[in-house]
């Protein structure tokens, strides 16, 4: 690690590691969180805040599920789906949630030759995560579809058993779903920039007026990858459970 | 790994360190899809359930958000917040423990 401050008489000065690197940069009047561009500290932060409404919202499922007197449906066979012949339990999750590790696997990719400022690869990487995402949400509408259509589900009730499975299933994966078709619309907007040349030329951007730089691929790969974690943690909860 | 780039804050790493996540978490994926292929269930489905999904909740936060690379100021102020989380789980627990025994009293059939 190189971070380095500059002090009065401009000769940078190692930054302590460990715990000890901690105190020194959270104390006295500086930058806290050194060799992190802005964007991508205020990132972590949106993140950060981001985290507590999901877990608000699997907390509330919890709560409801804990609490219900009536019978949880079966998400095990109420996601199965058969091609022929048996059903195949969860298989459209399954899928769903390799599309999306896929996606997340772009993405770094896409970080990554972003700093060797590989214009065309960077850019190609982006499009695909783009439409590894739009597929995924393609499927959840394919899902959802099924389930009010076919199954009778509702957010007040359906016919397998506790009425609030409808509620917390719609506002879950709706919320998550929501938040990758936002992913999906900035990652063509930074593929865009990407392809030409405004990272490399510095431009200002649209929305904050600060000078454009690779390290905006990896603030938008933050967003994406968190897309990827809140799926690990519906799939675990919501789906699996 | 350049060091001397002019390019101080960046993050820079090979390759194969991506696709070696990327390979654990496709497994990681399957393990847990068979927790359910195989009808586990009970207590070692949960336990199954929970390893696999904070292995891959892991691996993402500090390969691929880079957080394993980062300085503990950012690493503090990012992880810690969430800890408040397993209060409110607890809370809400012992709450929906409440209102699942006032129901079954006050609402039995």
């Amino acid at each position: 690690m190189s971070e380095a401050t500059v002090t009065d008489s401009g000769t940078p000065q190692p930054r302590p590691s460990g715990l000890e690197g901690f105190v020194a940069d959270w104390s006295s009047d500086q930058r806290t969180f050194k060799g992190v561009p802005w964007g991508k500290a205020m990132m972590w932060i949106f993140l950060l805040s981001d985290t507590f409404i999901f877990s608000c919202f699997l907390l509330s499922y919890m709560t409801v599920r804990m609490s219900t007197t009536v019978p949880w449906p079966n998400p095990s066979e109420v996601f199965a789906l058969s091609f022929g012949g048996d059903p195949i339990p969860l298989i459209l999750i399954a899928i769903m949630t390799f599309i999306l590790i896929t996606s997340s696997g772009t993405m770094a990719l896409a970080v990554n030759y972003g700093y060797r400022k590989d214009r065309t690869k960077t850019a190609v990487l982006l499009v695909v995560t783009a439409l590894f995402g739009a597929t995924f949400v393609g499927m959840q509408a394919f899902e959802w579809t099924k389930l009010i259509v076919d199954e009778g589900v509702r957010p007040w009730g359906n016919p397998m058993g506790a009425a609030q499975f409808g509620s917390t299933f719609f506002m879950i994966t709706g919320f998550h779903g929501f938040h990758v078709s936002v992913g999906v619309v900035f990652l063509l907007i930074v593929a865009r920039k990407v392809i030409r040349g405004e990272y490399d030329r510095g431009e200002k951007g649209f929305f904050t007026s600060r000078r454009g730089s690779y390290e905006h691929v990896e603030t938008m790969g933050l967003y994406w990858h968190f897309v990827d974690l809140v799926w690990v943690f519906i799939f675990a909860f919501f789906y699996l459970w | 790994m350049a060091q001397e780039s002019e390019h101080v804050e960046g993050q820079q790493h090979p390759l194969g360190v991506y696709f070696k996540i990327w390979g654990w978490l496709f497994v990681l994926s399957t393990a847990s899809y068979m927790v359910d292929y195989f009808h586990v269930q009970g207590m070692l489905r949960w336990t199954l359930i929970l390893i696999f999904m904070v292995a891959k909740a892991g691996l993402i936060v500090a390969v691929f958000m880079h957080m394993m690379w980062e300085r503990l100021a950012l690493i503090y102020a990012i992880l810690a917040p969430p800890a408040a989380v397993l209060l409110f789980t607890a809370l809400m627990t012992s709450e929906s423990g409440y209102t699942f025994l006032t129901r079954t009293i006050f609402f039995a059939p």
